[in-house]
């Protein structure tokens, strides 16, 4: 199971790639593949003031429902609206053409608690 | 967890595996959607050796069978089948099932994984003593081809000429001189065979037709999306031991003209009008309602979700619903409230999409 090491994770298989005071989010890899084929997302409003670990998204897949929480603080920025019409992209590119919402970071962002891509590969090697 | 005959076959095509009435299952191979599609178009290999087949023989059988089955079997010829339900005295389904008729005094019953042995106990304890009981699941696999390829695959990977077989009827084949049972039957709504065949021989029938030139293997995933679709029940949701199938297809299974364990209760409810009716709800995106979901009418809650799955063929959310008997007509419109979110529906009578088998 991939997990690219431009980014950071979190245990609850969310992923973040921090662009300068921006923060680009999706699910990971294996969280897809748990999920099977994604049928519906509900994208954030963007706008909205989330803090980290806040509930922000809905991913419905075949077999089940999700929640996706937010690595950190921000507002969300923008949302990807390419997954309205093609939310299969969350399984076949996880981590490009999937990625969910862009968080504008609050200063100074906290990224303490979250995962190397490493100690994320070790967190699901576990399971 | 139980393993069918082909569990290493499916471990070797790197299927993701899920349990299901008690057997670990291949839920998909490349994907659920796909696998769906696939079987629309083209044609798909399930493995469905985890259901039970429970053979009845002697003069007494067709009796015996006429008692506990809700279908009526004396007049059925040979190789023909019948689709209904064991009811408990109350009427609640103890499963629903297939009959075979496979000669005068011998029938084949297909039941569902997860009730066998419930069905098996059942069946036994409402037996004549010269009725001779069989449950043969343990040697019996069970191979689904389905699709409108299933035919032509079939004819090409053994080199042979099927005969012209109808609907709900079965015949008695050599596969690489291996005897099966050839039924065109399934459920997925899709053109196709049920395969009866010794145990011994399902992997390497099940390599054989995989080697069909359009043949994919496909999990109990798509075949879940699949018989949704087509508004086929499922045991444990849309039929179950605290409900009376009499709100199902206007109790269409149930052959009323004969004796039956369970028969006076499913008449006492159909004289008064069933409650409820088991009915199809299209909704309005890809948003899905799930099993135990309300349905409201307004704010009158009217109804229940049972099933309900994005519809890859449809490209919309569709479930199944018992609904109040006054609200449960095609083209009302509803909505559904989901743990998350209040969707909006249309009900109507399942197939959600156009299919002849």
């Amino acid at each position: 199971m991939k997990a690219p090491s431009d980014r950071l994770y979190t245990k609850t298989h969310e992923w973040i790639r921090i662009e300068g005071d921006e923060g680009v989010v999706g699910i990971t890899d294996f969280a897809q593949d748990n999920l099977t084929d994604v049928t519906f997302v509900e994208l954030p409003e963007i706008g909205r003031r989330v803090a980290a670990r806040d509930q922000v998204c809905v991913i419905e897949s075949v077999k089940a429902a999700a929640d996706v929480y937010s690595p950190v603080a921000g507002t969300i920025s923008a949302v990807n609206p390419e997954l309205e019409s093609h939310p299969e992209l969350i399984n076949s590119d996880p981590y490009g053409r999937g990625w969910i919402f862009r968080l504008a970071l609050e200063q100074p962002a906290a990224t303490e608690g979250l995962l190397s891509a490493e100690e994320y590969g070790a967190l699901i090697t576990e399971k | 967890m139980k393993e069918t005959p082909l569990h290493k076959e499916h471990i070797a095509l790197h299927a993701h595996m899920t349990e299901f009435g008690g057997w670990d299952m291949p839920l998909f191979y490349a994907g659920i959607v796909v696998e769906h599609l696939h079987t629309r178009t083209a044609c798909s290999l399930f493995d469905t050796c985890h259901m039970g087949e429970l053979e009845l023989s002697g003069s007494t059988a067709a009796a015996d069978l006429e008692r506990i089955f809700t279908r009526r079997i004396s007049q059925l010829p040979p190789g023909a089948c019948r689709y209904g339900y064991l009811l408990n005295p109350e009427g609640g389904v103890i499963d629903d099932l297939t009959c075979y008729r496979l000669g005068d005094d011998r029938f084949l019953l297909v039941v569902n994984a997860g009730t066998a042995n419930r069905d098996a106990v059942w069946i036994t304890e409402h037996l004549s003593p010269q009725t001779t009981f069989r449950d043969i699941s343990s040697q019996t696999a069970k191979l689904d081809l389905q699709g409108p390829h299933a035919r032509q695959s079939l004819e090409q990977v053994f080199g042979l000429k099927l005969p012209e077989l109808p609907f709900y009827r079965a015949v008695y084949v050599e596969l690489d001189g291996t005897r099966c049972l050839l039924s065109r039957s399934g459920y997925t709504g899709e053109m196709g065979y049920e395969i009866y065949l010794p145990a011994e021989a399902a992997a390497i029938l099940w390599r054989r037709l995989l080697s069909g030139e359009t043949v994919a293997p496909a999990g109990l995933g798509a075949r879940d999306t699949l018989r949704l679709e087509m508004g086929y029940p499922l045991y444990g949701h849309e039929l179950t031991t605290e409900r009376r199938p009499t709100g199902i297809a206007g109790g269409r299974f149930l052959d009323l003209d004969k004796d039956f364990i369970g028969r006076d209760a499913v008449v006492r409810e159909i004289e008064q009008g069933p409650r409820e009716n088991l009915i199809g709800i299209i909704l309005s995106g890809r948003r899905t309602a799930r099993s135990g979901d309300v349905v409201l009418e307004g704010d009158r809650p009217v109804g229940a979700v049972t099933s309900g799955s994005f519809a890859p063929s449809v490209g919309k959310a569709v479930a199944l619903a018992y609904v109040h008997r006054d609200v449960a007509q095609p083209g009302r419109r509803v909505e559904v409230r989901t743990r998350r979110a209040r969707l909006e529906g249309i009900l109507a009578q399942p197939p959600f999409l156009n299919k002849k088998s």
